[in-house]
């Protein structure tokens, strides 16, 4: 989650959303995010909104937060309730920070119960939550599994040293095979999240990052090309020349690397950045923004999805804490997106996806630009023969081009 | 010294012997504007409270860049020994590109105040249009400013300015506009020495036109300068280059806000009101007599502007140019010389080929059309007209590189210039260096003081056009000065290079140059565009050109990575955004082939911002 929110129209004091979003909710997922905004320290790399433990208190308290959040869960569903919306049970649960696992597992099985009381959750219902190698203990890990979680993706990042002090992380490398172990003990599957590109990193680092990560036989891998946010402590250090500057080639080459190495343990891409060892393994909660389903964002800064909605909360924890105190909505702003631009963000999304989007559904200009995405080696021709655009690994990394030749001027 | 005058000459009815008409001629900085606000200041025509600095420089862009491009006269009242004098103070365009609308502003004066900056002696283009003033026989009041500076040398530039148009150089004044310091003194010195116009009151009028100046509400307003007779509101007067008549709808003095008067008499300087909306219809130069009693010889000097300078002017969006081809219309109602004619580019789209005086002229055309049209222009290399001779006697003018003949060349001529530069002593050898490497002939060197010298080159204009002023400027630590005149043409062995991208030639780039540059041109502008070129999703070869021959060549690598790794629920509005804003930026970019060229690049790649960055440094 970027810290500059976006601008938008004002939102109202009671989370009420248009009439628009009614239509075809029954067949949307539901799902709810839940943004922890802690960290042990703060990582150089990072722009999320996130607040070390000392920095915050009152309401925004990390003692106090599982409070206030479970006090957003119970507006949402009024909001939700009495905007005529019907009731959803939950499809997906993540929690995202920032670090979750900060807080006393206890706390996290406090809020997923909470919304489990109010709406209910779906047999099978995907429940992630990020983690921090050194924040996590077998008995924490059984906690969680008792409330309910499914799922724990962990920030590896990277399996070399110099390349973890870069990005400020705490944990040594030793201690992500231990974790692994005990989230499988706990019955709880396993995904590892990497990031490559950091100044520094050698293409043999990063091999060995990879070849570590697999070692582990993770359910599932996530790997990030770093961007360097402004306002960073990173961007800040490369401007003064501290650490090397990015170099898009290099994560290029990284990509494929990646892509060569992952796929080779037997995992499967379906997002550009996401691989998962079957296709029942793939966050079906990521999915879930990508296809356009609902969701409601829990926290500080926080978006949200609903019909076309999308809308953002009140960035700093205390702001966020006020505004709950007073029972009132800690939406920031919000867009009512039209059908062209739904449309847009469709195509920008889908086109991620390895199952890609029918080229029956672009414009006429997409149509035609597919001959020539098909020429430069961006768009898989078999496929496109079939109805479907689906990108190549070239295309993978052009995705974002690809999405500018097929949308309409 | 004078107080202001307690009783104005009324126009219309002034006794000749009572009216002054001088010019400052002055180099750009040497701080004439400043002067000529002091000047309206003591004499009371404008108030100290409502003066805006530089009151004479109507246009933004003039008072922004501090030169003076359109001229205008304002008449003063000023009191000497108990008589009440006019002075009439005509500006003067102050850059070489404007000479000849500088040569009648000169032509209808009596006198020229020479002003100087103190600190900086006299530059090139002050001593050109000192010249022309001496050819015109103005009595000369030679004046330094900025006396005030801490880096003045009065007593340097004194003796340079007595050395130059004879005297003592204690005669030459020191002032300074910004104190005011002297400028009193100046102004009872322009009542005495400068002569009183001399007319026949009793001929048909005869009225030069100096200045002529386009303006929304009133229609064009015709400056003039009354040699012969008089003219009156309501009458009917013929301009006598074209014969075309017209009503005086009104006629009056500035000072310097438009004042209406009974008519105009012998040696007296005003503004014409006749209700015609474009300037060509009243030419500087140009001499207005009476329908009813003609004349019968016009005033001489007059000459049609002669564009030397050629540059397509293109809207960055293709939509604009019906916005562009208005503009110009408009522009050239006062501008008589702006001459343009549309044209295509298969890079650039619609667009016009536009001719200039010179750079200046262009920068400040393009900057105008930017400004007050709200336009995004690209403007592509300027360009000199050469004559070629096809070998079956068939003769081509090509003011643009892609109209050069493909046929078998017998001959090319380009138009030269006489050229001269001032600098301090110390930069003759570089100097030298740099008109030889621009093909110039040395026509000789004189001292003007001690220190400083004129250097004369006859050069190829084309040399001159592009980058020669900024090169000049660095090479000479900002001291050197250039004035050139048109001297003919001559024969010369040129070539024209074209540029290619992915094979696919791109005429904006294209360059006619003499052979033994066009290896230098190709390698600059292929190097150039591979940097200025974004990465595409494939490689693209650039090439230079002569004919079908290869002579540089430069590649540009696909782009390997343009995805954005991390797009999750609270990345979509952003990431949504900046695709939006991404479509935008490709609609600003020119497809040549299947090549997305950004404007930038386009525009970077046809300025000369190399050789001002290498100023810098």
């Amino acid at each position: 989650m970027p810290s500059v929110l976006p601008l938008g129209d004002p939102a109202p004091s009671n989370g009420l959303l248009p009439p628009q979003v009614v239509d075809g909710a029954a067949d949307r997922a539901f799902g709810l995010y839940v943004h922890i905004p802690f960290c042990a320290v703060r990582c150089g790399y990072c722009d999320f909104n996130t607040y070390t433990a000392t920095e915050l208190g009152g309401g925004a308290s990390q003692d106090a937060y599982a409070s206030t959040a479970v006090s957003e869960v119970k507006l949402a569903a009024r909001a939700l309730k009495a905007s005529g919306l019907p009731p959803r049970p939950l499809r997906t649960v993540f929690f995202g920070g920032g670090t979750p696992t900060l807080l006393p597992a206890e706390d996290l099985a406090r809020i997923l119960g909470a919304a489990i009381d109010e709406w209910g959750i779906e047999p099978g219902a995907e429940v992630t939550t990020e983690a921090n190698p050194d924040s996590v203990t077998p008995e924490s890990l059984a906690l969680l599994k008792d409330a309910g979680f499914t799922r724990v993706s962990f920030g590896m990042q990277s399996a070399v040293p110099h390349v973890l002090k870069v990005l400020d992380r705490t944990h040594t490398p030793s201690r992500v095979p231990q974790v692994v172990q005990w989230a499988r003990d706990a019955g709880l599957a396993v995904s590892l999240d990497l990031i490559y590109g950091t100044p520094g990193e050698s293409l043999d680092d990063w091999r060995y990052s990879l070849e570590t990560a697999l070692s582990y036989e993770p359910d599932h891998i996530s790997a990030y090309a770093l961007i360097v946010e402004d306002g960073t402590k990173l961007a800040a250090q490369i401007r003064r020349g501290d650490v090397p500057g990015i170099d898009d080639d290099d994560h290029a080459a990284k990509y494929e690397l990646a892509d060569q190495l992952i796929s080779a343990a037997g995992l499967d891409w379906y997002e550009v950045s996401n691989w998962a060892r079957t296709p029942e393994q793939a966050c079906r909660h990521n999915l879930a923004y990508w296809r356009g389903d609902d969701w409601w964002g829990i926290g500080p800064g926080a978006h949200s999805h609903v019909g076309g909605v999308r809308w953002w909360n009140v960035k700093h924890p205390t702001a966020y804490a006020g505004r709950l105190a007073q029972a009132v909505s800690p939406a920031a702003g919000r867009e009512t997106l039209d059908a062209e631009t739904r449309n847009v963000e469709r195509i920008m999304l889908e086109a991620r996806l390895v199952s890609g989007l029918g080229i029956e559904s672009l414009g006429e200009q997409g149509r035609h630009a597919v001959a020539g995405l098909i020429a430069d080696g961006l768009v898989d021709a078999p496929a496109a023969f079939h109805g479907r655009l689906h990108l190549t690994l070239k295309g993978r990394l052009l995705a974002d081009a690809v999405v500018r030749r097929i949308l309409p001027d | 010294m004078s107080p202001m005058a307690r009783t104005a000459p009324v126009p219309a009815a002034t006794d000749p012997a009572i009216i002054r008409n001088f010019c400052i001629i002055a180099h750009i900085d040497h701080g004439k504007s400043t002067l000529a606000d002091r000047m309206l200041q003591f004499t009371g025509v404008v108030q100290s409270r409502d003066m805006k600095a530089q009151y004479l420089d109507r246009m933004d862009i003039e008072r922004e860049r501090g030169i003076t491009i359109k001229s205008q006269a304002v008449r003063m009242p000023w009191e000497l020994d108990g008589t009440s004098y006019a002075l009439n103070m005509i500006d003067t365009p102050g850059h070489v590109d404007f000479t000849y609308e500088v040569s009648r502003s000169l032509a209808a004066c009596e006198g020229a105040v020479l002003l100087v900056d103190a600190a900086q002696g006299i530059e090139a283009q002050t001593l050109a249009n000192l010249y022309l003033a001496m050819e015109n026989n103005l009595t000369i009041i030679p004046v330094l400013n900025k006396i005030d500076l801490p880096a003045a040398q009065p007593e340097k530039y004194a003796a340079e300015l007595a050395n130059l148009i004879g005297g003592d150089p204690d005669d030459v004044l020191r002032v300074s506009g910004k104190t005011g310091a002297g400028v009193e003194v100046l102004l009872d010195k322009i009542v005495r020495d400068l002569p009183a116009p001399v007319g026949n009151p009793d001929a048909p009028a005869r009225a030069m036109i100096f200045d002529s100046v386009y303006d929304t509400y009133r229609g064009v307003v015709t400056y003039v300068r009354v040699v012969d007779g008089m003219l009156h509101p309501r009458e009917k007067i013929q301009m006598m280059s074209t014969r075309a008549t017209h009503e005086l709808l009104e006629i009056g003095v500035s000072s310097p806000e438009p004042t209406p008067s009974k008519g105009l008499g012998v040696g007296e300087v005003g503004y014409l009101i006749t209700g015609v909306k474009d300037v060509r219809q009243s030419k500087v130069g140009d001499t207005v007599t009476n329908l009813a009693k003609p004349a019968a010889q016009s005033l001489s000097g007059y000459a049609d502007a002669k564009p030397m300078v050629f540059s397509g002017l293109y809207p960055l969006d293709g939509t604009d140019y019906p916005v562009l081809r208005d503009a110009l219309e408009k522009l050239m109602l006062n501008d008589a010389a702006l001459v343009y004619e549309p044209e295509t580019s298969a890079a650039l789209g619609f667009g016009f080929r536009v001719g200039f005086l010179g750079l200046l002229h262009l920068e400040i055309t393009r900057e105008r059309l930017e400004r007050e049209y709200n336009l995004d222009l690209i403007s592509t290399a300027p360009n000199v007209e050469y004559e070629v001779t096809l070998e079956d006697k068939k003769v081509v003018h090509v003011t643009n590189p892609s109209e050069y003949p493909t046929g078998k060349v017998a001959e090319v001529r380009e138009p030269m210039v006489s050229a001269t530069i001032l600098a301090p002593n110390e930069f003759v050898g570089a100097i030298m260096e740099l008109c030889q490497s621009r093909r110039g002939v040395m026509g000789g060197m004189d001292y003007l003081s001690e220190d400083r010298v004129e250097i004369r080159y006859r050069l190829p204009l084309a040399e001159i056009v592009f980058d020669f002023f900024d090169i000049l400027k660095s090479k000479t630590r900002g001291y050197g000065s250039l004035d050139w005149k048109a001297d003919g043409d001559q024969v010369a062995d040129l070539v024209k290079v074209d540029i290619m991208l992915q094979g696919e030639q791109v005429d904006a780039f294209s360059a006619i140059t003499h052979r033994d540059k066009a290896y230098a041109y190709g390698v600059m502008m292929t190097g150039k565009l591979r940097e200025l070129i974004p990465r595409q999703q494939f490689e693209v070869p650039i090439q230079a050109a002569i004919g079908s021959r290869i002579i540089a060549r430069e590649s540009i690598r696909a782009i390997r990575k343009d995805v954005l790794a991390k797009c999750y629920g609270g990345d979509i509005t952003r990431k949504r955004k900046l695709l939006e804003k991404q479509k935008e930026g490709k609609k600003r970019m020119k497809m040549v082939g299947r090549v997305e060229v950004p404007q930038e690049a386009f525009i970077a790649a046809l300025t000369t911002d190399e050789s001002k960055d290498k100023a810098k440094k």
